[in-house]
């Protein structure tokens, strides 16, 4: 076909414009929360002294923060990974946010604590259910977040399914620390950071697959 | 370019031909000394302003319009040099005929025409060729195959998808 012709097919075709990318993926984005969240509540729920905990313990409010402090730069870097001309380099940097929340997290919590009480906390009471739940909740998620992403246009596409990865369980970690008994640093830095990490691998693998245009 | 994505077709034809101007130099600079046929610069070239067309909503109006030009032109071209590095000994000859002239571009062109469109329907091809070849409006296409306007812009456009995916085939 003559490069004239296809130019000419292509501005019959002006009128087939998609809502901007930025627009798309903030709507998948809620669309998979609410999906986990419903998923959450329906399975799940929230724990019984939800209220108290959020008024008296400090530990409790630190895992919403450090949840937060991952979710909500990854949405932000996501957004700009959506298009081709957005160089991530310096921004990545957002990401340190949450280590160093968590590593604040963790040295006052060893300060706190006596030494002998340290082992205990780190391994909680049920934390190969959180291994398994924070993935599980992350999925609608992620599957919202690649959708959003294949509709865009990302040059970069294992770093954006990372970082998609990274948003989606940082939502799954929000709804769940919300459940989860264990609020002392010490067990979020090892058990949600496994399943963070992994969520964050797999987004990775399948960003660079599927979101080649 | 904001005209254009608010579907105005004039402005829209103006802009992508002025793009096609400048994006034929930037391939053919990009790809010079690599030993790239001047077909497949056109070629590359009508890639990229498929991509333009299919991925425009991803431009940040509050943002400059060129780097997001550029963004897209490299990536394609990249793609495009990782397919020609896993067979370069067979296209190594290719260099050959590398010929200026326009009768090997209208050659060319009509390889293309068929390759391309023999993956559409009859019709979705009869409706491409209408409005690009011949240079129809959709609404005289419409009426011309006794269908509504609307149904004529949406064969139109998954054509227009169609022919994007077809280069990207080409890449395995």
């Amino acid at each position: 076909m003559r490069t004239e012709d296809l130019i000419k097919a292509l501005a019959a075709d002006a009128k087939s414009v998609e809502p901007p990318v930025a627009q798309t993926l903030a709507t998948a984005v809620g669309v998979g929360t609410l999906i986990s969240t419903l998923l959450f509540l329906w399975t799940l729920g929230i724990r019984d002294n939800f209220v108290v905990s959020i008024e008296t313990s400090l530990r409790f409010i630190f895992k919403f923060i450090l949840t937060l402090s991952i979710a909500i730069p990854a949405f932000v870097l996501v957004r700009n990974l959506a298009r081709p001309d957005f160089k991530p380099g310096k921004y990545l940097w957002w990401l340190a946010l949450a280590p160093l929340v968590l590593a604040v997290g963790v040295v006052s919590e060893l300060i706190a604590l006596p030494s002998d009480a340290w082992r205990a906390n780190m391994i909680g009471h049920n934390s190969i259910f959180c291994l398994i739940v924070i993935p599980l909740l992350s999925l609608a998620p992620l599957a919202a977040v690649l959708y959003a992403l294949h509709n865009g246009a990302p040059t970069h596409p294992a770093i954006a399914g990372a970082v998609g990865g990274l948003l989606s369980a940082g939502i799954a970690a929000t709804l769940y620390a919300s459940h989860c008994p264990d609020d002392s640093p010490l067990f979020l830095a090892v058990w949600y950071t496994i399943g963070i990490v992994l969520m964050t691998g797999v987004g990775a693998l399948l960003g660079s697959r599927v979101l080649r245009w | 370019m904001r005209a254009a994505i608010a579907g105005d077709e004039n402005a829209y034809h103006k802009i992508l031909s002025e793009l096609s101007t400048v994006l034929r130099g930037v391939v053919r600079r990009g790809f010079a000394g690599v030993g790239v046929p001047r077909d497949d610069v056109e070629d590359v070239v009508q890639e990229v302003l498929l991509a333009i067309h299919l991925k425009r909503h991803t431009w940040d109006q509050s943002m400059p319009l060129g780097p997001w030009i550029s963004a897209i032109a490299r990536n394609k071209m990249i793609d495009d040099l990782r397919r020609r590095g896993r067979r370069h000994e067979v296209s190594v000859d290719l260099t050959e005929f590398d010929i200026e002239g326009d009768d090997q571009q209208a050659a060319i062109d009509a390889r293309d025409v068929d390759r391309i469109l023999d993956g559409l329907s009859e019709k979705n091809r009869d409706i491409v060729r209408s409005v690009s070849i011949d240079g129809h409006s959709a609404r005289d296409v419409a009426k011309r195959l006794g269908m509504t306007e609307v149904a004529v812009r949406v064969a139109l456009h998954r054509s227009l998808k169609a022919l994007s995916e077809t280069y990207q085939e080409k890449k395995t």
